[in-house]
Order: C-alpha cells, then sequence, then structure tokens
C-alpha cells in the first residue's frame, strides 16, 4: 500500500513497513533479552540462598498468602489477554476498542500492584516481616526467615516497579490512541508495549511458585 | 498491513489454559510429592511462559531472528544459573586441604546442604 497513510507510517530508513515492523519488534527482543538476565541474576541468587537456607526459605514461604499470590497470577494473565486484544485491536484499526482494552490493562495492572501493596506489603510490614523497617520476628530460623523476605520484597519489589513503568508507558499509548494515532499501518508502539508487558507477566509466573508454592505447603 | 492478525479464539483458548495451569500449579504445592514439588511448579510456568511467549508475544508468527534472540537470552540465563550452582554445590565433594578450612564452615549436614553458622 503506497498511499498517504503508509507513506506517513514508514520511517525513511526502512524498506517497507514489514521491515519496520520487525525492526521495532526486535529491538524490544534485544532489551527483554537484557531483562532476562536482569532478573536472571536475583533468580540465581535466590536458587543459590534457598539451598543454603532451606529450613528459613521454607518457614518465610508459608508466612506468605498463597490464595492473593494466586488471586494475582489471575489478574496478570487477565491484564495480558486484554493486552493482546489491544495489540490485534490496533493491528484491525479499531479505535474505540484499542482504547477499551488499554483502559482495562491499565486497571488489571494497578490492581495488580494495590493488591500487593494493601494485602501483602503492608500486612507483612505489620506482622514484623520487612528485613531494615520491620523485622521483629524471633523464634527459629529467624535470620534465615529474614534473608528470604529480603528476597522477597526485592523480587516482588523490582517486578512492581517494572509493572508501574508498564502502566506508565500503556497511560500515554492511550492518550496518542485516543487521537487516533495508530492503525494497521502505525500499531509498533502498542506491539512492542505489548511485547514489555507479556514478559511482565512471566516474571511473576517464576516468582508465583518460587515464593509461594514450593515452601511445602502439604 | 505488516504482522499476522491472531484469531481471537486462540487468545481465549490460551487465556484459560493459563488459567487452568494457575490453578493446577496451586493445587500442586498442597500434595506431597518431596522434591518433586519443586520440579512440577517449575515445569507448569515453564509450560506457562512457552504459552505466553509463542501465543501472546507472537513469536510463533515471528521471524527466526526473534527466536534466536530469545535463544541466546535464555542460554546466557543457563549459563548464569548453572555455573553459579555448579560452584556452590560442588564445594564439598572433594575434601578441604589441612590448614585451609574456613572458620565459618561446618561440616555438610546429613541433607547435603552447606550450612553456614551465624
Amino acid at each position: 500500500m503506497a498511499d498517504s497513510h503508509a507513506a506517513s507510517a514508514l520511517a525513511h530508513q526502512f524498506e517497507d513497513l514489514e521491515q519496520q515492523h520487525e525492526a521495532a519488534s526486535l529491538g524490544m527482543w534485544i532489551f527483554l533479552a537484557t531483562e532476562v538476565m536482569f532478573f536472571g541474576g536475583l533468580f540465581a541468587g535466590y536458587t543459590i540462598y534457598r539451598n543454603l537456607y532451606l529450613p528459613g526459605f521454607e518457614a518465610g514461604s508459608h508466612m506468605l498468602n498463597v490464595t492473593i499470590g494466586a488471586l494475582n497470577t489471575a489478574v496478570l494473565i487477565c491484564s495480558s489477554l486484554t493486552m493482546a486484544l489491544a495489540v490485534r485491536a490496533a493491528q484491525m484499526g479499531k479505535r474505540h476498542a484499542l482504547v477499551a482494552f488499554l483502559i482495562l490493562t491499565i486497571a488489571l495492572g494497578l490492581a495488580f500492584i494495590l493488591i500487593k501493596l494493601t494485602l501483602e506489603w503492608r500486612h507483612d510490614y505489620l506482622e514484623g516481616f520487612a528485613p531494615g523497617v520491620n523485622f521483629t520476628f524471633v523464634g527459629l530460623n529467624a535470620k534465615s526467615i529474614q534473608l528470604f523476605f529480603c528476597f522477597y520484597f526485592l523480587m516482588t519489589g523490582v517486578h512492581a516497579l517494572h509493572m508501574v513503568v508498564g502502566v506508565g508507558v500503556l497511560c500515554v499509548l492511550l492518550v496518542q490512541a485516543w487521537k487516533g494515532h495508530f492503525g494497521p499501518e502505525r500499531y509498533n508502539a502498542v506491539e512492542t508495549a505489548g511485547l514489555y508487558w507479556h514478559f511482565v507477566d512471566i516474571v511473576w509466573i517464576f516468582l508465583f511458585p518460587l515464593l509461594y508454592l514450593i515452601g511445602g505447603r502439604y | 498491513m505488516p504482522g499476522h492478525v491472531v484469531p481471537k479464539r486462540i487468545y481465549f483458548f490460551i487465556f484459560g489454559s493459563l488459567l487452568a495451569l494457575t490453578a493446577l500449579t496451586t493445587g500442586m504445592a498442597y500434595v506431597n510429592l518431596g522434591q518433586w514439588n519443586t520440579i512440577v511448579a517449575l515445569v507448569i510456568a515453564c509450560c506457562k511462559a512457552t504459552l505466553v511467549v509463542l501465543f501472546f508475544m507472537h513469536l510463533r508468527w515471528s521471524p527466526r531472528l526473534m527466536r534466536v534472540v530469545l535463544l541466546s537470552a535464555l542460554l546466557w540465563l543457563a549459563i548464569l544459573i548453572s555455573l553459579t550452582t555448579t560452584d556452590f554445590f560442588s564445594r564439598d565433594w572433594t575434601p578441604i586441604p589441612e590448614g585451609w578450612e574456613s572458620s565459618l564452615l561446618r561440616p555438610p549436614t546429613a541433607s547435603g546442604n552447606l550450612l553456614y553458622r551465624r
């Protein structure tokens, strides 16, 4: 298609829209590869220390609420679906559907952060499980439990920070979508934001079992 | 129009599978499988991640270049985790030479884990 809209959507350094689309996705995939290494360091550290201080890590895991963790996993999976549908709406040039799905994704992302903040972190803090701020737990394996909660707050905190960044990006996209910036020839920003959003979902898919589930709940 | 438009029902099917796998992994946590609990949880997590990557992130319909980037990321992650863990968990395989013992180290416990003195 060589109409005026397609011509304006195509940056001059690219041969065609297909190449431009691939370049945008490739850039985001390479960024996500660096993110894999970023979270990988935390996961490697968690693996080592969990094996060194297994009883404390299992006891710490027991202090977490599986129901809220599973609920938050479901919230994130819902947000991934709405994000995928938002990309699809952008591809098909459905402006109203795109706006609606972006709003839904932002709302689900905020719901995740709110649940984490009010039902989990605040609770852990008040119960005395916040290392460095308010850690009052005394008893068997208290120091290893403190180490577990260091990992817990760091990993879920960094993940939540990624969610906040994602919500910010989606808010910018929402304004642009409302103004009609996107269409079948011009939706790379939505697609790459979607890749980032799904990646953050995948990080949680691994955090949930590692932090909440494998502590011997039976 | 660049890119592949995925039918809606595929997204909903993947969404349903992800929710079902979440319920499965949560349920399995309450079944005593010994050491297999960790393996089952990680295998289910890998399945969920694969579904997200292939369908939600469109890797199934993406050029090979994107797959190379993802595989290289996973390769480096594997190097990071495997080399670090092999170092830590093979330390008690060989005896520590006379006079080289760390004051922090206790002999390995029956469970095989290295436990450091607090």
